[in-house]
């Protein structure tokens, strides 16, 4: 399939193998299977309430899995909380962005890094010389980090207070002070406009190449995931109907049905046909 | 820690210590009469209960009614330390208790070491197993420290009358502490699994629970010298305001330093949004436990100073109406502030017990009852966020630490190119 599109290395980074999560009666995601390499840049898309937010929240650990595994870079994730996933190196967004609301932009980013702050509660109770010195560190490494992304000079400003755009932009540069491996990106350009939108694709690809990462996101838009994303993976009911890049994911026809209806699928054949052939 | 003193930190001690120093005097010189220090002692007492309510409901985001149990807990086993020592001449409570909050906290340690690597275990099956690790720890304490008793009788009966009895007091202070802590931890477990409304419910019931268990203290539980719902008396009135003040100022140093470090905002980021404390690796639920523990910590030792007050406590103190008393300093002085805690404490010992009395005509003095009520719904109708709102001394504000001068300049390119708009 699209495999020929990644270039780097070909490590595995998230293997979902038939995972399955039912409410009650109802089977959110079934049988979902989604295999990520190193470095690549994985969209997952699908009509409203296929299972792509859910599919997401098993992955990091929110929901427990009714069945199936996922692995991530060797170790099972199964069983294990989501403050555990986060630290072997999956971090994530949220599709309502959830910041902590009434403190500093600095201090979103601070709490990320708790996991490595280096000090313990006595030499906190305490300030002893290592915790100033952990303190410092910590604090430079959160304001340096906020400067790439261009937010150092609002490390004052209450996180709510922001414009909504710059609290997208914080909840990614939050989900990166995490140090992950992998970063889930849960619709990042909801409620966006246009300028917003391609700058968040600029955004996407800077972190990508900057940080080493693998990205795994989920997106309304097609523009964003068409443009950006170069292997894609559509679920529909909680199952996934189609794997591969944009060009054949475009072509597909159960994805094409999925999404405008039954029986479409001719017609957009049919009409493709038709100007190939005027061509 | 001493290396750079800034002017804040200088400030707040200088001001601090001269307020403890200058009560003192006017405590010794006879100007502040009896009535008045016991009540600046009990506005202490409450600052510190209240700032442990603040950890847990202003900071931690978990509604509890549950602190005047440990409280009640922290005064009650604290008194019968001191009451054995000075009526019965004997050292048992003080030896026994030790031991058994000793072994307690082993057990509990060990406990949280072992189930910690069972993979979803349930959390009344671990409650469960906590449970038969505390009891038996408890038993083994008893019959453990029957040997020290007499020794340490002996021992503490060839000190300075004086100095024996504020020895006792001091540990009884700080084990009653640990105990309501160890219990805190326990009672915890299980039901800070619970949203937060729910929360506060079983917190309720457990204050219930203790005040029951205190009015029936001498028959159900067998300490006859707690007297059940007559109320018990004979305690010694040791706790003097050098020993409430630098308690408070303790408790205070230890809030700020905690509230300033990372482990700080970790517990602030489990109230601002769980879901997305689990997301940036923080272990909400160590978090809570944590903050339960600390602020019950706080409840106990305040708890322990207060029996020693007036040297009288009775299970009514305690009951679910009084339980309201720390929610309401806390709302009052502003939940999530540290400064407005204090002075709110302090405030409503003044003016409910202190000023209220004088102001209102005699023959009137019950109706503070309704004057206090009404002076809370003004406060809430005016300011919501509390007298203080969001203002902190500097000591305590948590100050917004200045850019590195690499980032003060211009911008680098990396944002340039990750940012378009």
């Amino acid at each position: 399939m699209a495999e020929s599109s990644k270039s780097s290395s070909n490590e595995i980074v998230l293997d979902v193998a038939a995972l399955c999560k039912n409410f009650g009666g109802l089977s959110a995601v079934k049988d979902f299977d989604l295999t990520i390499n190193k470095g690549e840049l994985a969209g997952l898309i699908g009509p409203n309430g296929a299972g792509k937010t859910t599919a997401f929240n098993l992955i990091t650990g929110i929901y427990a899995p009714t069945s199936g595994n996922i692995t991530f870079r060797g170790d099972s994730l199964t069983g294990l909380s989501p403050f555990e996933i986060t630290k072997l190196g999956i971090a994530r967004t949220f599709q309502n962005i959830r910041l902590f609301p009434s403190l500093t932009v600095l201090d979103n980013v601070r709490i990320a890094y708790h996991a490595h702050a280096g000090y313990g509660l006595m030499d906190a109770f305490l300030h002893t010389p290592k915790y100033q010195v952990k303190e410092k560190e910590l604090t430079e490494r959160a304001q340096e980090f906020l400067a790439v992304f261009n937010l150092h000079t609002r490390q004052g400003e209450i996180a709510k207070n922001l414009p909504y755009g710059e609290q997208r932009r914080l909840e990614i540069a939050r989900a990166l002070a995490a140090n992950p491996y992998l970063l889930l990106l849960d619709e990042p350009a909801a409620g966006m406009n246009p300028n917003e939108i391609a700058s968040l694709m600029d955004l996407i690809h800077f972190i990508r190449d900057r940080f080493d990462l693998t990205i795994l996101l989920i997106e309304h838009q097609m523009r964003v995931v068409m443009g950006i994303c170069e292997h894609i993976t559509v679920m529909d009911f909680g199952e996934v109907i189609a794997h591969g890049n944009p060009d054949e994911i475009q072509n597909n026809q159960r994805v094409v049905e999925a999404y405008l209806g039954r029986g479409s699928a001719e017609l957009v054949k049919k009409l493709s046909k038709e100007r190939t052939n005027v061509a | 820690m001493m290396k750079k003193l800034d002017r804040s930190t200088v400030g707040f001690w200088t001001v601090a210590i001269l307020f403890v120093v200058l009560v003192q005097v006017l405590i010794s010189t006879g100007i502040l009469s009896n009535f008045w220090s016991t009540l600046l002692k009990l506005g202490a007492v409450m600052a510190i209960v209240s700032l442990g309510l603040n950890l847990i409901y202003g900071f931690n985001g978990q509604f509890s009614l549950g602190q005047f149990g440990f409280y009640a807990i922290g005064a009650y086993a604290s008194a019968d330390v001191t009451y054995r020592w000075v009526q019965l001449h004997t050292a048992n409570g003080l030896v026994v208790l030790t031991m058994a909050v000793t072994l307690v906290g082993l057990a509990l340690l060990l406990f949280s070491n072992l189930l910690g690597r069972i993979r979803g275990l349930d959390t009344l099956s671990s409650f469960g197993l906590y449970l038969i690790g505390v009891i038996a720890a408890a038993y083994a304490a008893i019959k453990l420290s029957q040997p020290l008793i007499a020794p340490v009788t002996n021992l503490l009966a060839s000190m300075p009358e004086n100095v024996a009895l504020n020895v006792v007091f001091f540990i009884a202070v700080l084990i009653s502490g640990i105990l309501a802590a160890e219990i805190s931890y326990l009672f915890g477990l299980p039901v800070l699994t619970l949203g937060s409304d729910y929360f506060g419910i079983a917190t309720l019931g457990f204050t219930i629970i203790v005040k029951v268990l205190l009015d029936n203290s001498d028959t159900i539980m067998g300490f006859e010298e707690m007297k059940g719902a007559r109320g018990m008396v004979g305690i010694p009135k040791v706790t003097t305001w050098i020993w409430v003040a630098v308690a408070l100022l303790i408790v205070i140093a230890i809030v700020r330093n905690l509230l300033h470090s990372s482990h700080g905002r970790a517990l602030i980021s489990v109230r601002e949004d769980e879901i997305a404390a689990k997301a940036m690796g923080i272990d909400v639920a160590q978090q809570k436990i944590f903050t339960f523990v600390l602020g019950s910590l706080f409840a106990g030792i305040a708890g322990a100073l207060y029996a020693h007050i007036n040297g009288f406590l009775h299970p009514n103190t305690f009951n679910f109406i009084k339980a309201f008393d720390p929610m309401i300093v806390v709302v009052f002085g502003g939940l999530g502030g540290v400064t407005g805690n204090v002075f709110a404490a302090f405030a409503w010992a003044l003016i409910l017990e202190g000023f209220l009395r004088i102001w209102l005509p005699q023959g009137f003095e019950t109706w503070r009852f309704v004057v206090y009520p009404i002076l809370l719904l003004l406060m809430m109708l005016l300011r919501p966020s509390g007298i203080f709102g969001s203002f902190e001394v500097p000591f305590i504000k948590r100050a917004l630490p200045p850019l590195p001068a690499s980032l003060t300049g211009e911008s680098t390119n990396a944002q340039n190119g990750a940012k378009g708009g």
